[in-house]
This record gives structure tokens, sequence and C-alpha cells, in this order.
């Protein structure tokens, strides 16, 4: 049987596409724009495109495979490594560090740049503060997820420092000059241009580096094969300049570079790949605690926001319902601003947007930005149900003398909180989930603890699970209690 | 010149609009202690609007109300605050019966007395098992609005509105969930209750229950 036109011409793009696909012109690489210079920058001149030493090292491991072209493709930071083993991109790049871990993971390039973890303090701390030990029982910020992370935690269990993990390299500095911090332990490339943005005040970087780590490229575990051109490019790449021209470009060109590309240049091609390592059970337990300790800090978060959101929520309903002109006006306005708007943007609002006029704690400023939130929620619920208690009852309360109090405390307040209930336990689930939010400005709750958890086991398998478990042993017992005290209430 | 006030609930020209609609225009009635005196007219006449001016759960244009000696004036409804008096005097029974769902009949009867008028959990207990004893609702003083059967409802609502002992009791539409046999009762026992000095005004479309009262007042 001859197949029809429009399957020969089907089979004939498919079999294009597919010789496309075994010679590929371009190299897709993946990394993080909001990382910024001098790693990965939208250009000023054309944000839609990208600048950086890493846009450049990419785009010279491009030309090296053959002359193809670079293209970027944007990814969160922490997520690199899981996106590039799920096929996103071939390589990613944008100050990938070099750890056992992701070597045994994934396929890892011969380390491309040296980066030195540095200390930043204020300046009047500079005499006393030397290195970690000189920092017991004080705030170290960091970026999640990274060796420094990794320094603290272990500088923790030996000399007490509180590690405080951030979900980007910008606000560890601006928290450090406000008080907030009392060092920061980041790589020397983000500190110094943390430093030139401050206009070189505000805090100073010790001059001992507390580690020395590697910027590699990371590639998909099964992409061994080009890990080693990658490798044999970059080899190139330091033997004939062209590294140490990129890296003389953007002002990061030390001579601790020459070093570690003579280095690299004397060792031979190791090739290896280790072997994958899962979240074993010695794995589980042992991230069981900081998980608890997490999930402790979610519920706390949540139950103190869903009592400030109830109690302002009560508030706000009643003013809407019983107060003057002005009040209904003023209530309405919050309520229809703090429900258009963003709550990450109310977080850093009042975490950052207020640290200028009252400098809060990031406890209570999730507390309070979750809190403030839901009670605008909670208001038309509240609204709602106040309003769903019939009119003739309250008229029937009048008539028999009650006060307007005494009208919403003894019959239209008890009876509007069974029409809330359900709908409240909606959201107080829904605020549990919400509460994931608040580790942008630092606070570590569960969500955050399990992306930690789960890079460095680098899998989402297992700690997913673990995370899914806890919310949901958190959630339907709540559920469960809502849906009772609605049946025992209707029976009643 | 307005007429002299004397009975005790006395309305005089009384008149309500909406939207420049007259509900009820120049309405002037008496109601002495002691009596009975019923409503009666097509749907929409205004039945149910003299009643709520009475007690006060809605203004009106012109006109004058006085219950035992309390003035309302045309105008705004006063505050809560300013209705003590009033609310001491007159009791409402609504067509809808209004009773508080979330409370058992007997706690319907006793929430005012513990909450308004001062009385203690004992006392008020005391009360509300006379009242609905003696309208025949004891048994049921334990269920809530949503076990009851209209009848049941309509006579908790009654127990409810008797129980501050006020000296005018307004009902609207009373035997509207009855059947005969409970319209008859229910006549029996507000004749009783008037027969120790309270006074009934009563807006119903029942004939047959209107002609029990002593005074049958037609409007529209």
């Amino acid at each position: 049987m001859e197949a029809s036109p429009a399957c020969r011409l089907a089979l004939c793009l498919l079999t294009s596409l597919a010789a496309q696909d075994r010679t590929p012109r371009e190299l897709v690489w993946g990394g993080d724009a909001e990382g910024g210079a001098p790693f990965v920058e939208a250009d000023p001149a054309n944000p839609a495109q990208v600048r950086g030493f890493d846009v450049e090292v990419a785009a010279r491991i491009a030309r090296g495979l053959g002359g193809r072209t670079a293209r970027f493709v944007q990814v969160q930071w922490s997520s690199i490594d899981q996106s590039v083993e799920r096929g996103d991109f071939a390589l990613g790049l944008s100050g990938v560090e070099d750890t056992p871990a992701r070597r045994t993971r994934h396929a890892v390039t011969i380390p491309y740049f040296e980066f030195r973890e540095v200390l930043a303090v204020r300046p009047a701390d500079a005499s006393r503060i030397h290195g970690l030990d000189d920092l017991r029982g004080r705030k170290v910020a960091t970026l999640g997820s990274t060796i420094a992370y990794d320094l603290l935690l272990a500088a923790r269990d030996s000399t007490g420092i509180i590690p405080i993990s951030y979900d980007d390299d910008v606000h560890p500095y601006a928290d450090l000059v406000q008080g907030r911090m009392d060092a920061v332990l980041l790589d020397h490339i983000i500190a110094q241009r943390a430093l030139r943005r401050r206009g070189g005040t505000g805090f100073v970087i010790l001059p001992t580096p507390v580690a020395v780590g590697y910027y590699v490229g990371v590639l998909a575990r099964a992409d061994s094969a080009l890990r080693d051109s990658v490798d044999a490019v970059l080899r190139e790449a330091m033997r004939d300049g062209s590294l140490e021209q990129t890296f003389r470009r953007w002002n990061v060109w030390d001579e601790s570079q020459a070093v570690l590309f003579d280095r690299v240049l004397r060792e031979k091609a190791t090739g290896a790949v280790g072997t994958a390592r899962t979240a074993g059970a010695s794995q589980v337990i042992a991230y069981v605690p900081s998980l608890a300790r997490a999930a402790v800090v979610t519920l706390l978060v949540s139950f103190l926001s869903m009592t400030l959101a109830v109690m302002v929520g009560l508030a706000l309903a009643s003013g809407r319902l019983y107060g003057s002109g002005w009040l209904r006006v003023l209530t309405t306005v919050y309520i229809e601003v703090i429900r258009g708007t963003p709550l990450l943007l109310q977080l850093f609002v009042i975490y950052y947007g207020l640290a200028g006029v009252v400098r809060l704690p990031a406890f209570l400023a999730a507390i309070l930005a979750l809190g403030l939130n839901y009670a605008a929620y909670e208001a038309e619920i509240y609204r709602g149900a106040l309003e769903a208690v019939p009119r003739v009852q309250l008229e029937a309360a009048r008539t028999l003398g009650f006060s307007e109090m005494q009208i919403l405390r003894l019959i239209r307040g008890p009876q509007a909180l069974r029409y809330a209930l359900a709908p409240m336990t909606n959201d107080f689930v829904a605020l549990l989930k919400d509460s994931a939010l608040v580790s942008v400005i630092t606070v570590v709750e569960l969500t955050k603890e399990t992306a930690i958890y789960a890079t460095n086991v680098g899998s989402w398998v297992v700690p997913g699970l673990l995370c899914a478990a806890v919310y949901l042993a958190m959630s339907l017992p709540l559920a469960r209690l809502a849906r009772r005290l609605e049946r025992r209430w209707r029976a009643a | 010149m307005a007429r002299r006030v004397t009975a005790l609930l006395a309305i005089d020209r009384l008149c309500v609009r909406y939207d420049s609609r007259d509900v009820l225009r120049s309405l002037s009635l008496d109601v002495a202690r002691g009596e009975i005196v019923a409503l009666m007219g097509p749907s929409g006449v205004g039945k149910t609007t003299a009643l709520r001016a009475v007690a006060a759960l809605q203004p009106f244009d012109e006109g004058r109300i006085v219950v035992d000696g309390f003035d309302l004036k045309p105008g705004p409804v006063p505050p809560e605050s300013q209705l003590e008096p009033l609310r001491r005097r007159v009791g409402f029974v609504f067509q809808s019966h209004a009773l508080f769902e979330h409370l058992t009949a007997r706690d319907n009867v006793t929430l005012a007395l513990r909450h308004v008028w001062g009385k203690t959990r004992a006392e008020s207990d005391t009360i509300a098992t006379t009242l609905l004893d003696a309208l025949e609702v004891g048994e049921r003083a334990g269920a809530r609005p949503n076990q009851l059967s209209g009848g049941e409802a309509q006579r908790v609502a009654i127990a409810r509105a008797l129980a501050p002992d006020p000296a005018l009791l307004l009902m609207d539409e009373p035997t509207a969930a009855l059947d005969p046999a409970r319209r008859a009762a229910l006549a029996t026992s507000l004749r009783r209750l008037c027969d120790q000095g309270r006074s009934l005004l009563v807006a119903t479309h029942d004939a047959d229950f209107a002609s029990q009262a002593d005074r049958v007042l037609t409007l529209g």
C-alpha cells in the first residue's frame, strides 16, 4: 500500500529533524541571569541578550565544538543540576561550584576558574573578626545550596555560628550593612561586586580566605562524551589564552587563575564519572532532624500568621459592615490592595522595604506579611458569612433589646463562624503551603530545607516525597477536624 | 390639631413612603391595655410596615407613634441605645419566626433575659419553662429551630417575645404556618395572655382568627 502525500511529507520532516539532531549546530547552555555580572547578566544595551564571563566561556566552548553557536536558557541557579539532567540544556554554567557530590551525580568539566570564599564584615568589626572562629553565636549569611553554606553548617556545630541562607547574593550584603547580619561568606567575585555597588563602603572583605573552590561546567551523567569534548575545548582555551582574555575583560583575572590553568594542563584527563549517589536510608535519617526543625518553623509561622489573619480579618470585616463611611472606604482599600498584589512583593516590602524605618527580624516579618495578607481574604470570608445570617434574625434580636455588639457576639458571630469554617480551613491549608515563600527572607522552613536536602542528595524523589508527607501530616488532620465540626454543627 | 394620646399604643396619621410611593397613608389607631386589635387588608397595604414602624425597625415619614408614653417621631430610626424603654414595652413575633438557628428553643427564650434584662440562668430557665409549657412546646425545649415544625417554631417565637414581659405584643401573620386546629388553640392562648393585661396588635389575612380580636381594622 502506498503512503499518502501527507504521510510522505511527515516522514520527510521527521527524517530531516532527526538528521539535524545528529549534527547539532548550537550548544544549548543554561545559567541564571539573575545572578548578574560578571557571571551572566542581561545586556543593558539589549536585554534580550546576556553577557558575562560565563557567557563568553559558553561561546568559546560552542565554537570549539565544531563551530557551534551558544544558545542561552534561563534557569534558576539552584536548579541547574536538575535541569541539565532532565535535558533542558546540554551544559550548565553560571558560577557552578565543583563539589564531590556534584561530581558523583553528574558529568562535570575540568575547573576553569578558582574562587575564594571570603568573609565580609562591617568596618567596625574588621579589627576583631578574622575568621569563622571569631563569629561564635553571630549570624553569618550566605547563598543557600553552596559550598559556603556547607562550610557554615559545619562551623555551626564546631564554633556555634548561626548560618542564614538567602536565595540571592545581593540581600546578604544589604542586611550586613543594616546590621541584621554580622558577616557574609561568599565567593570573592560576588563580594567584590557587592562592594563596588556600594561605592566601596558599608563593609570590608577580610583578606584571608576561608576556603578555595572552583567553577566548573555541569552536564548530564549520560553526556560524559560531550563533557570530554568540552574539557578538551577548555584546555585549548587555557593554552591559547582566550580564557585569560575573557577573565581579564571582566576584571576577574588574577595570578591564582594562572596557577590553576597550569595545574589543569599538567593533569591527565580523568573523564571519570562517579557512582551516582541516591538518597539512602542513612542520608534520610541524617536529614530527619533538620526536616523536623523546618516543619516546626512551618507550623509556627502558619499558626501565628493565621491567628493574626483571623484577628485582623475580623476587625476588617467589622469595619466594612459596621464602620462609618471613611472606615468602610479604608478597609475596602486595604482588602483590595492586599488581594491585588503578590504576597512575595509584600514580603519583600515588609522585610527589605521597611528596613530603613524598622528593622524587623525575619521571623516576625514573615508572620506579619503572611498574617496581613491572609487577613484580607479572611475579612471577605467573615463579611460574607456575617451577611449570610438572615437579616430577620438581627431584627428579632433588636426587638429583644440586644445591642449591636451583643448581636454580633451572641447571634451573628456564632452562626457566621459555621458558615466561615470550611473556607477558613481551606485558607489555613493554603497558608501552610504559602509559608514556603518566607524562605526568600531567610526563614528556613520545610520547603527550603527540602530544597537544600534535594540539592545535597541530587534528587527530588525522596526529599519531595518526605516533604509532601510532612505537609499532608500537618494539613489532613486539620481538614478532618473541620469536617467533623461541620458535621456536628449540621447535626445540631 | 393632633389627637390626644392616652391608649397603650397610639398611632396618629402614620405615613410611610418608599421612593415617594405611599406604602402607608395616614394610619391612625389606638390599642387599649388588654385589647386585641387585628389589622386586616390585602397584601401590600402596609400591615407589616405599620408593625415594623411601631417596633422601630423602620423609619416613617409623617405622624406619631406613642407606646406607653414612649414617643417615636418621623425620621431615621433612633439608635438602639435610645430605644431601651420601647424594647421593654414591645415584643415582636415575625411571620418567619426568626428564631436563632444556633440555639435551642429554650436558649432562644432565655438569651435576652440573661444578656439584656439581667436575669440569672436559673431565673431565665424558669421563665422559659413556664412560657414554653403554657404554649404547649415544653417538650421541645431542647430542640433546635430546624428540628421544629412550623407551628412549634411559631409558639417558641411567641414565648421568646413574651419572655421580657412586654405590655404590647406585635404579631405578623401568626397563623400563616398553622392548621385550623392550631389556629383556634393559638387564639385561645393569645386571649389568655390578654386577660393578664397584655395588648396585642396582629396583622393577619385570616378572617376567622381576626374574628377572635376585640377590634378589627381593615386597611386599604
